[in-house]
This record gives C-alpha cells, sequence and structure tokens, in this order.
C-alpha cells in the first residue's frame, strides 16, 4: 500500500505521516502541491492519496479532478484532509469524487475511521 | 479636428486678421483683434484648468466609493485583527495542550524510574546471592507487576506523545490564516499607494489594476479560504467533524 501525502504546510505532511505509520502505513512519499503531486501519481504507483485543498500552485480540488479525468489515475481513492469548511466546498468535493473529506484541526481516530472506510467501500462494491 | 486644432485654426485666422489691421493702420480694429486673441487664450486655459479639476474629483469621487476601500476599513481590518486574535490562542492552546503531555509524561518517567530502582536494588541481592526463598518470591511477584505497570503506563506514555504530535498541527491552521492577512495587508498598501499617487503632483487617472486581484488563489469559483476563524467567518462553514459527515450522508455521498 503506497500513500501519497499532499499538503504545503511540511509540518501536517509529518504529522499524517507519523499518524499513517501508526495505522501500519509505512510505505508513504510526500509532495507540496498540486502540481508536484500530479506528476509523482502519474509515474508511480500509489494506492491512495491524502490530500489538502488550499495550496497555492494546484489545489486539492483541482488535483482531484485531475485525478479522476486520468485513466490510469479515476479509481484511485482520495482522502481530502483540510481546512476548508464551507458546505459548498464539501458538496463541491463529494461531487468530484472525494471519497473521505476531514476538516482540521482532527484526530488520529478520524483518520483511522476514515480509512477504514474507504477501504471496506472499496471491497464491499469489487465483490 | 481636435481641440488643439480647432484653437491654433483660429488663432491662425486671428493673426492673419491682426497682420491686415496693422498693414491697413486700422489700430483700433487691431486692438479689437488683440483683445480677441488674448480671451481665446483665456478660454483655453480655463478650459484646461476645468478638465484637471473635474478629473481630479472624479478620481477622488471613485476612490471614495470605490467599495474595495470601504470594505477594507470598515470589515477587512477588524476581520484581519480577529483572525490574529484567533492565531494567538490557537497557539496558546497548542502549548498547553504539549506541555500538559510533556508534564504527564515526566511525571510517568518518575514513577517508572522508582520502581526500576527498587527492582534494581532486589536484583543486585539476588545476584549476590543475598535472597532467600520467600524474598525471591516476593521479587518475582514484583517484576510481574511491574511488567504489567510497564505496558499500561508504556501506552499512556505514547498516548501523550501522540498528543504532542498531534497538537503542532497549530502550525498549518495559524500558517493559512497569517497567509489570508498578509494578502490583506498587500490590499492596505496597494490603496495607500493609489491615494498618494492621486494626491501627489501628477494627476494619474486610475492607471493600475490593484494587484491584490492577482494574489488571491485562481481557479475555481469557490475561492480557498483557510481555517474558519470563530466570530469572523460566518459564511455557510461546518463546525466540526460530525457536521461534516452528516452533510455528507444528507446529499447520499
Amino acid at each position: 500500500m503506497k500513500i501519497l501525502i499532499v499538503d504545503d504546510f511540511s509540518t501536517m505532511r509529518r504529522i499524517i505521516k507519523n499518524l499513517l505509520r501508526d495505522l501500519g502505513f509505512n510505505n508513504t512519499d510526500e509532495a507540496d502541491d498540486g502540481n508536484t503531486a500530479l506528476p509523482k501519481l502519474q509515474a508511480g504507483n500509489f494506492d491512495f492519496l491524502v490530500t489538502d485543498w488550499n495550496m497555492p500552485g494546484m489545489q486539492g480540488i483541482d488535483l482531484l479532478k485531475a485525478v479522476r479525468a486520468d485513466a490510469k489515475l479515476a479509481n484511485l481513492p482520495v482522502l481530502m484532509v483540510t481546512a476548508e469548511a464551507k458546505k459548498e466546498q464539501i458538496v463541491e468535493a463529494a461531487q468530484a469524487g472525494v471519497n473521505g473529506y476531514i476538516v482540521k484541526p482532527f484526530t488520529a481516530a478520524t483518520l483511522k475511521e476514515k480509512i477504514d472506510k474507504i477501504f471496506e467501500r472499496i471491497e464491499a462494491s469489487q465483490s | 479636428m481636435t481641440q488643439n486644432q480647432i484653437c491654433s485654426d483660429h488663432c491662425l485666422e486671428y493673426a492673419k486678421k491682426l497682420v491686415e489691421c496693422f498693414e491697413q493702420g486700422k489700430s483700433e480694429e487691431a486692438e479689437q483683434v488683440l483683445g480677441d486673441l488674448a480671451a481665446m487664450r483665456d478660454i483655453e486655459l480655463f478650459q484646461e484648468l476645468g478638465k484637471l479639476t473635474r478629473d481630479l474629483h472624479d478620481s477622488l469621487m471613485s476612490f471614495q466609493i470605490d467599495p474595495k476601500m470601504a470594505d477594507l476599513a470598515e470589515k477587512d481590518i477588524p476581520d484581519a485583527k480577529e483572525r490574529l486574535n484567533h492565531v494567538i490562542t490557537m497557539t496558546e492552546e497548542a502549548a498547553d495542550k504539549t506541555l500538559t503531555a510533556v508534564e504527564s509524561s515526566l511525571s510517568l518517567f518518575d514513577e517508572l524510574k522508582s520502581r526500576a530502582s527498587k527492582l534494581q536494588t532486589s536484583w543486585g541481592r539476588f545476584r549476590k546471592r543475598d535472597m532467600d526463598v520467600d524474598e525471591f518470591r516476593a521479587m518475582s511477584s514484583e517484576l510481574d507487576e511491574f511488567f504489567r505497570w510497564l505496558e499500561e503506563k508504556g501506552g499512556e506514555i505514547n498516548g501523550r506523545l501522540s498528543d504532542i504530535m498531534m497538537a503542532q498541527d497549530f502550525q498549518d491552521l495559524t500558517g493559512q490564516i497569517i497567509r489570508r492577512v498578509i494578502t490583506l495587508v498587500q490590499d492596505v498598501e496597494d490603496g495607500l499607494v493609489s491615494l498618494i499617487r492621486m494626491t501627489g503632483q501628477k494627476m494619474h487617472t486610475q492607471e493600475e489594476e490593484p494587484k491584490a486581484e492577482q494574489k488571491k488563489v485562481e481557479g475555481p469559483d469557490i475561492e480557498a479560504v483557510g481555517p474558519a476563524v470563530p466570530g469572523v467567518d460566518t459564511a455557510d462553514v461546518v463546525s466540526g467533524q460530525d457536521e461534516v459527515d452528516d452533510l455528507l450522508s444528507s446529499l447520499g455521498f
């Protein structure tokens, strides 16, 4: 399970990386913006994407849309972890095909719960 | 025909007439023509002055009624102060959480050290064969108890370290808030520069578009604004993960 963590604040990437490690996910990589993340995803065998929304170059919502538009990446599970809390944003992300949406500040328990839920749904839809 | 062309055509006419008058010795008429020429120049001057005054007035009016300027003063700057206050609150809370976790961990470690030290003493005696069977049994059960305690408290210490790590999330959130305030400061700077230019020696009409427009993150229609600050951001925001989950399930996601 290879996970890409995308956030323009390195502190947040580090926190998420540590939390994922606690949950048993040791194989992680990082990007600091949507436009550095996209080529990594396209080059690389990632199984899961965790991304922020508000980033200076390419925002998370646009990264999500680009992923869904790319034939190779369209089914990549995407979890947004972001401070953006406007209802219309949450709805926009859901309509763009996000698999989970976590608002900051969040707890380790919430991260685990949402990841578990995403994988449950994937398994359910495959069986 | 431009204003200037019309003027110089008239002037030429007057000038020709003036020469004619002098050539024909009509001095009274010449006086008249000279008077007309002077009057024309005065009119031109007044027209220029009038135009400049009007330009200045229009510029100042549009500056005053520029909703952006009013917004900055009435809304954005007070907002910015609130946001920065919120940053102070957040950093203070993060520091508190961290210090609490540190204090708790330190006291757990103190207990760990004192238990280990007692066991070390017993173990030392055992190694020197300075222990009878009963004492050995006592030490055995103390060891069991120590391992059980270690497992329990070890988990707690892990938890406290996790708390410390999670408390660092303030850096991302306060960073986003501060960035937004920086944008506002940029807006104010641009506004002040415009104002200074306008009241300066050279009169320009609104020549530069506020650069601030470009600083906003471009992209989708719904602007990303960073963490919501209580009391400042009253737009339709959710107040926690539970509300996010409810909203999504209510829409069938």
